[in-house]
């Protein structure tokens, strides 16, 4: 259904207008604010760097319900607990909305997950991290939902439909995940001893790890300036990390939580604050592989797997038992 | 691969009165199993009263290719519009 | 049915009252708790989500049992404190609820199997002259009707799907018949409630768990294991080892830090 047309009618508009008349009328729809939907002629290049950013971020959902889903049969409330549990199916959810976009593209979800589970596929850095204690679930939703949503907000307007609409539920959605861990944090932050200490070393560990999450700086980024003409990218790296950076240290004042960074300060003259040096060398560290748990993440992935496929050999081999009797 | 689960559309109405939306798509190696993906996936904030779920390989779609042929000629007929017919102002309800 | 809530409440029924509704609430409880591990690591995506939605109407289930259980202690105890301070043998969940996941097959017996149970007890508790029960219960049997139709449907898929799927699932079943001993053998607290008519007698609901039990092992072509005896009922505080292991994990941080706001 979705791939069928993108064949047929790349060789047969090849053939009567030629490439750069085609990617010139492309242009002029997104810059006109106009969707490209999955069987519109689209440059190979464009449709390669969606299937790319698309299944990273479905990958990233993915991996990322490891982390918190540490910490669902140790929630410290049955509140929480329930709490937890609905955040990571959502983002479990996020996952397949995802995947869906993508094989709008004409790639597969089996070829997508094989990709991820080869090692071959990046999803993002920060769930190569662990979480050691319950405050860490607390710095999750409040920092990495926080730069996630930073980052998603513009892309409900991306070119790409079913990308855009995927992000437009996505972000209903997120809202919440964010006030849960600024919740967990406050609770934290005002109770005993212990606990204020356990919320100030999560968000010691967290708090870098967040920042590079937005990524390099758009000058050693190579994708950017293409990204932002197709508008599959809105907002420069450094732009949502500065937003977010803006936005997130008063309500760590508000904590009354100190942010591990001691060059951290705002500058009256431009409105922003300032931090230190961004440690890019950690950041390249966990991009390949070595982080402090990315063999563990994609282990747990494979394993998983592994040890579903009898089930879902079964389902399948159910499935055709049950058309054979009905045709029968 | 024999594990491989088809790929299903999904729509759901989401409340009595509106039509089916497409919302997206979801794997299910049969059509029960896919209607409770549906209902998992895609009603979990009390969003839906009807789900639809197709195979993706039933679509028959339309061809971009022939969207001229197809879409155009309707853009001619102004007369589908309502602001073709001019209707005194003082004429109400229309 | 007797029992309004302007007659003098006895004691002996009073107290059968609470050990019944923390049957219930823990079981819920401990099968929610047990369901939430799969969290990450299902078979498929989809399952992720479907598993996690049961683990979540089960707790949303052990949350207003657990609250009714504690103002009917009237020790002045909540939810959590019903959850995270109560040690192994005070809990009175049904021993087949802390049996460990296992794999794919294992769980979904574990979970079928009590779902049919859940379905016939939340039935009966329609009509309970409790009506804090009764609608505790309306919204609970909504809610298991789903999980039995996710949990039969999977059952069928595994039984009737490949040779290795039938295999696993057969030896599941086999492994955990016996802790349906105690579904519906009443002891002293069932009678009580049936005898006050908060819940019906439980051997009137045995044959119609053990027709569905029949129809699903049917389509599942899964053999119904024979009938064995075994006295260590869950509801009455036998537990099996894994429970207190199930506890120290779930309770861990109220353990560590008393006292503390979460």
């Amino acid at each position: 259904m979705y791939t069928q047309a993108l064949d047929a009618q790349a060789q047969q508009d090849t053939a009567q207008e030629g490439a750069a008349a085609l990617a010139a009328r492309f242009q002029a729809r997104v810059d006109a604010e106009e969707k490209i939907e999955p069987k519109d002629w689209m440059p190979e290049a464009y449709r390669q760097t969606l299937i790319r950013q698309i299944s990273q971020h479905a990958h990233s959902e993915i991996v990322g319900m490891l982390p918190e889903g540490n910490w669902i049969t140790r929630a410290p409330s049955l509140r929480r607990k329930a709490v937890l549990i609905a955040k990571v199916q959502d983002e479990g959810g996020h996952g397949m909305y995802l995947y869906s976009a993508a094989e709008t593209l004409g790639v597969a979800r089996e070829e997508l997950i094989a990709q991820l589970l080869a090692g071959s596929a990046k999803y993002s850095s920060i769930f190569n991290y662990p979480t050691l204690t319950w405050a860490d679930v607390g710095a999750i939703g409040w920092l990495v939902d926080g730069a996630a949503i930073m980052n998603q907000i513009p892309i409900c307007r991306c070119s790409y439909g079913p990308y855009a609409r995927a992000m437009v539920r996505i972000c209903k959605e997120e809202s919440f995940h964010q006030r849960q861990g600024f919740e967990i944090m406050l609770t934290l932050a005002r109770g005993s001893a212990a606990q204020r200490a356990m919320a100030q070393d999560a968000l010691n560990r967290w708090w870098w790890p967040s920042i590079m999450m937005f990524g390099p700086s758009d000058a050693d980024s190579r994708h950017t300036a293409q990204s932002m003409r197709w508008k599959i990218k809105r907002f420069s790296n450094d732009e949502l990390r500065q937003k977010f950076i803006d936005v997130t240290v008063p309500q760590a004042q508000f904590l009354g939580l100190t942010i591990p960074d001691a060059q951290l300060r705002f500058n009256e003259a431009s409105g922003h604050y300032e931090i230190g040096a961004i440690d890019w060398s950690e950041f390249q560290r966990v991009l390949q592989g070595n982080g402090p748990c990315n063999r563990e993440r994609l282990e747990a992935r494979r394993a998983a797997h592994a040890a579903g496929a009898w089930v879902r050999e079964a389902a399948a081999a159910h499935a055709a038992k049950q058309r054979a009797r009905a045709a029968a | 691969m024999s594990e491989d689960w088809p790929l299903f559309e999904v729509f759901i109405r989401s409340r009595a009165g509106l039509e089916h939306k497409h919302v997206g798509s979801l794997h299910a190696a049969d059509a029960r199993m896919a209607i409770e993906h549906a209902r998992d996936v895609y009603t979990r904030r009390q969003e839906g009263v009807s789900i639809w779920v197709v195979p993706s390989a039933q679509i028959i779609a339309s061809d971009p290719a022939e969207a001229e042929s197809l879409f155009e000629p309707a853009r001619d007929k102004v007369y589908r519009h309502p602001t073709f017919y001019a209707i005194p102002e003082e004429v109400k309800n229309l | 049915m007797s029992g309004s809530a302007t007659e003098p409440r006895d004691a002996v029924l009073e107290a059968a009252r609470l050990r019944y509704v923390l049957r219930l609430a823990d079981t819920s409880l401990v099968l929610g708790q047990q369901l939430g591990a799969w969290v990450g690591h299902a078979p498929a995506l989809e399952e992720e989500l479907g598993l996690a939605n049961l683990a979540l109407d089960l707790i949303g289930q052990a949350r207003l049992l657990l609250s009714y259980a504690g103002e009917l202690e009237g020790r002045g105890r909540d939810e959590d404190q019903l959850a995270f301070l109560r040690d192994a043998p005070e809990f009175a969940n049904l021993a087949l609820a802390e049996q460990p996941n296992g794999d794919f097959a294992q769980t979904i017996v574990r979970q079928w199997l009590l779902d049919g149970w859940q379905l016939e007890i939340y039935q009966g508790l329609g009509d309970s002259c409790d009506p804090r029960l009764a609608a505790i219960a309306a919204k609970a049997l909504k809610e298991t009707r789903y999980h039995h139709r996710f949990s039969s449907g999977w059952l069928i898929r595994l039984g009737d799907g490949t040779e290795e799927s039938r295999r696993r699932t057969q030896r599941s079943l086999d492994d955990l018949w016996r802790f349906t001993d105690e579904f519906f053998a009443p002891d002293e607290v069932d009678e009580r409630v049936s005898a006050a008519g908060i819940a019906p007698p439980l051997s009137l609901q045995a044959p119609a768990w053990s027709a569905r039990v029949d129809e699903a092992l049917a389509a599942a072509t899964l053999r119904r294991p024979p009938a064995q005896p075994y006295p260590w009922h869950g509801k009455r505080g036998v537990h099996t080892e894994h429970l207190s292991h199930l506890l120290g994990e779930m309770q861990h941080l109220q353990r560590t830090y008393p006292g503390a706001r979460w």
